[in-house]
């Protein structure tokens, strides 16, 4: 199976997207960018691959593919959290003093965990776009703090031995062997007998399913780290209107609000860039600027916009400068703002900026497709829409479920489309002519 | 390592010598006058023998030398807002640090501070400042501002009065010499033959490939005309020595010339409308030339004289003629004649595109670009790119930021000409991509 992969190296999330010949999508891949960018490109690439093997077995095994494919990832996390288990004893080893004998009370939490598999890792928390390190750390701190206080061990040393080590761990790469993480799946997914076999036999044949990368596209705000020839990389910019324009062919106006660029695109009925704005080199108002509002106020990100929507008037926001954001949340909160309204008046913020750049690209042509992390966040996508109607009046505005790997779709495509014509499986049904 | 052609040399002997007299110009009993480039009358500065000083000079100079941080700090220190012009700060801070040119030689206290262009009201401003710290005779020529695009006789008189009653008058004040007009007529003479040559530089970039990069080389072409040098001997050497070069390279079909060597292949051709960033101006340079972009044409080679246009100083009409000058340079225009600039441009050079930087601390100049870009792309259909950092002051300059707009802006360019994505992408065997499944 000849393949194309995409890959977009965000400043939050790197994401990677295979599509075939005819430009449909067969696997994808996410996880959180980490000081490793390499790292991070590959794991998702890797993803994408088993992504897209897990799509086959999925047409191969019928009713139960579904229940397999959902038991691979929980399989999968388990594997990565028993690494991250020999990464803990060896740092807690290294410890000098007391590091030995705190090594047993972080690894009974670690194995606690295990205990718990698909209940901790479940496809609602990565909907919710939480990465193998968002829950192993909120599942650890809220472990270790029981255990801490039952057996008298020094809660911050223990919580010290795991940051060391999840940050060494994320930056490794674990070689994930598919067929035996396919058939532990099988089991968790309770088959039995013929079942049970039929689908081990499915895992094996999906795992030597020859994938042919033929072309593959780079991009995002770490594209120049990426391990790919220069003629391989292409702006965010052309990949955010390309892969909009394939997930939704009537776009005509794209808002990416990324972790640290926030761009306007025009596009036109082809899906190429015909005019861009974005951001300066101050990212105030971008999806980092979320990230340090939720950690100043002890919340998930996920839980900001849901919050946001439950405010009846929205706080005045002076200033979306990440750097004084924990200021201007505290000044708000300390004059008697309700939290929800402080929170509503930040999105409203942040998609006042937006609508700026919006209006130095050529304004808001319909349709409106919003994309990036932000699209994510119902608060912004409500402003965005209130906003939009008010400048510009009634106009379509999508946020594709996938919007997250919009980029990464469109370098995929960027990849396809670079392979010449008479290259592609397709070419050879035509006729070239006699002689 | 670049190969150098001797008009850089000569340029920076030129400029490095300019720099030296100029310290020894009280020994010499040479009267200091500061005055601004755009407008400037060095011509009759030199009639009467006195050392110009171009404050905005210095402070770009000191920025390509990495030292403009520094005097920004020590004017912010003084109580400068962030937001107030970086040419300010970096002349304010440099002259609290003691007034030690980018050279390392000193700048001496002004006779006389000349205003000669009043398009930009921060000049008056600064002026004002310095005013205030020498206690020295100021002399101030009102330009009016051109605003529906056309100088008229009744402007012009207006500024040749003013030279007559006011600044002819402080500059013979502070030399003591009355003004020999046969020595200006000379001058501008010269002038005339430099220009003449400047112009035709500029000119050669409508072929292709183009021998020069408008905008990169352009304003180190610019350097002597705009300043201290214009209506020199030395000039007129200068422009010769450096036109012969680029007929040389015209001839022998090569690209203008960049900090890593000829340009190969000119992918990109574009006008670029507003001043580099000079802190960062190589870094700047090499987001373009990486890309095989060659700026065929720009706006801000302009803002000391609109050559290229056709203006030419006239020895027969010494006074009318600096107004002219004045009066016409591209600073005073408004924007729709900027934007007919910019656009006329795009099309005799025959660019792919254009580019606007956008400087942050000089509102009187960018008010407006945004606006600019629209009308340009309404008048040529071509689409325009836009950046934003500053002239001297780091701070503001991004390069991941500028180069992916630069990048995304040629891509898009790209795609635009092709009407298909950008150049196909190789096959995989360059990169092992390992399948571990």
């Amino acid at each position: 199976m000849r393949l194309y992969l995409g890959v977009d190296l965000g400043s939050t999330t790197s994401k990677a997207v295979l599509v075939d010949d005819d430009e449909r999508v067969v696997g994808r891949g996410i996880t959180n960018t980490r000081s490793n960018y390499d790292v991070a490109v590959e794991i998702a690439r890797r993803d994408a691959m088993t992504d897209a093997r897990l799509a086959l077995a999925l047409r191969l095994l019928g009713r139960d593919g579904h229940a397999v494919a959902e038991a691979f990832w929980v399989e999968s996390d388990l594997h990565r959290l028993e690494a991250l288990r020999q990464t803990c004893r060896a740092t807690a080893a290294a410890v000098p003093g007391e590091g030995p004998r705190l090594a047993p009370a972080v690894d009974v939490i670690l194995a606690h965990m295990a205990d718990e598999g698909s209940t901790l890792f479940n496809a609602t928390a990565r909907s919710r776009g939480s990465f193998f390190r968002d829950i192993v750390s909120a599942r650890f701190h809220a472990l270790a703090e029981e255990q801490c206080a039952r057996s008298g061990v020094d809660f911050e040393r223990v919580l010290g031995i795991y940051d060391r080590a999840i940050l060494d761990a994320e930056n490794q790469l674990i070689d994930l062997p598919f067929v035996d993480v396919f058939a532990a799946a099988v089991d968790r997914a309770g088959l039995h007998g013929d079942r049970r076999e039929a689908a081990v036999a499915v895992g094996r044949e999906v795992a030597h399913a020859a994938f042919d990368v033929a072309g593959f596209v780079g991009t995002g705000y770490g594209r120049a780290r990426l391990p790919f020839p220069r003629e391989c990389i292409r702006s965010e910019i052309l990949c955010h209107g390309l892969g909009a324009h394939a997930m939704l062919p009537a776009t005509r106006t794209v808002l990416d609000i990324g972790g640290q660029d926030t761009k306007a695109i025009q596009i036109d009925e082809r899906g190429l860039v015909t005019s861009f704005q974005m951001n300066d080199r101050c990212a105030a108002g971008c999806g980092r600027y979320l990230g340090y509002i939720a950690d100043e106020l002890s919340l998930g990100l996920h839980e900001l916009g849901p919050m946001a929507l439950t405010s009846k008037r929205a706080s005045r926001i002076t200033s979306t400068c990440t750097v004084f954001a924990g200021t201007e949340i505290r000044d708000l909160l300390a004059v008697g703002e309700k939290r929800e309204d402080v929170l509503s008046g930040l999105h409203r913020a942040i998609i006042t900026r937006a609508m700026s750049l919006l209006a130095r690209s050529g304004g808001v042509n319909d349709q409106l497709t919003f994309t990036g992390g932000v699209a994510r966040n119902p608060a912004a996508v409500n402003a965005l829409g209130d906003m939009v109607k008010a400048h510009y009046g009634e106009r379509t505005i999508n946020v594709h479920t996938d919007s997250i790997y919009t980029g990464a779709l469109g370098a995929a495509l960027f990849a396809r489309r670079g392979v010449p014509a008479e290259d592609l499986p397709s070419a050879a049904k035509e006729c070239k002519g006699c002689g | 390592m670049i190969k150098k052609e001797p008009s850089m040399d000569a340029q920076k002997d030129l400029l490095a010598g300019y720099f030296a007299r100029l310290s020894r110009a009280k020994d010499e009993g040479r009267p200091v006058v500061y005055t601004f480039v755009p407008g400037n009358l060095v011509e009759l500065m030199a009639a009467f023998d006195v050392a110009p000083v171009y404050p905005e000079v210095n402070a770009l100079q000191s920025a390509m030398r990495q030292r403009s941080g520094g005097f920004i700090r020590e004017a912010e220190r003084g109580g400068h807002s962030e937001d107030v012009c970086s040419y300010v700060k970096c002349d304010l801070g440099m002259l609290a640090k003691g007034n030690v040119g980018p050279t390392g030689d000193t700048i001496p206290p002004p006779d006389l501070l000349l205003l000669s262009f009043t398009g930009c009201f921060t000049f008056m401003k600064w002026f004002e400042l310095l005013r205030e710290q020498y206690d020295c005779e100021v002399a101030m020529l009102h330009v009016p501002y051109v605003g529906d695009g056309v100088v008229t006789d009744a402007m012009r008189a207006y500024v040749v009065e003013q030279l007559q009653r006011e600044v002819i008058p402080k500059l013979e004040k502070v030399t003591g010499k009355r003004l020999d007009l046969d020595k200006l007529r000379a001058q501008l003479a010269r002038s005339r033959q430099a220009e003449e040559d400047l112009a035709w530089v500029f000119k050669s970039a409508r072929q292709r490939p183009s021998p020069i990069d408008a905008y990169f080389g352009g304003v180190y072409y610019i350097g002597p005309i705009f300043t201290s040098f214009r209506g020199s001997e030395d000039a007129c050497r200068y422009y010769a020595m450096l036109r012969g070069e680029v007929e040389e390279r015209l001839a022998a079909g090569l690209g203008p010339i960049t900090p890593e060597g000829s340009l190969g292949d000119e992918k990109f051709r574009l006008v670029v409308e507003g001043p580099p960033n000079w802190t960062s101006f190589r870094d700047f340079w090499k987001i373009f030339y990486d890309e095989g972009a060659v700026c065929v044409a720009s706006t801000y080679t302009q803002v000391g004289g609109t050559y290229e246009r056709g203006f030419r100083h006239d020895p027969a009409n010494p006074l009318e003629s600096l107004a002219d000058y004045c009066l016409s340079c591209y600073t005073n225009l408004p924007l729709p004649q900027r934007s007919r600039v910019l656009a006329d441009m795009v099309k005799e050079y025959d660019a792919d595109g254009f580019v606007i930087h956008s400087v942050k601390s000089c509102n009187s100049f960018s008010a407006g670009q945004l606006h600019m870009l629209r009308e340009v792309e309404k008048l040529t259909g071509v689409p325009g790119g836009f950046i934003e950092s500053d002239l001297v002051d780091a701070r503001y300059y991004g390069q991941a930021n500028i180069k992916n707009r630069i990048e995304s802006y040629l891509q898009m360019l790209h795609a635009r000409r092709t009407g298909a994505p950008p150049p196909a992408a190789p096959r995989p065997e360059r990169i092992h991509l390992e399948v571990v499944s």
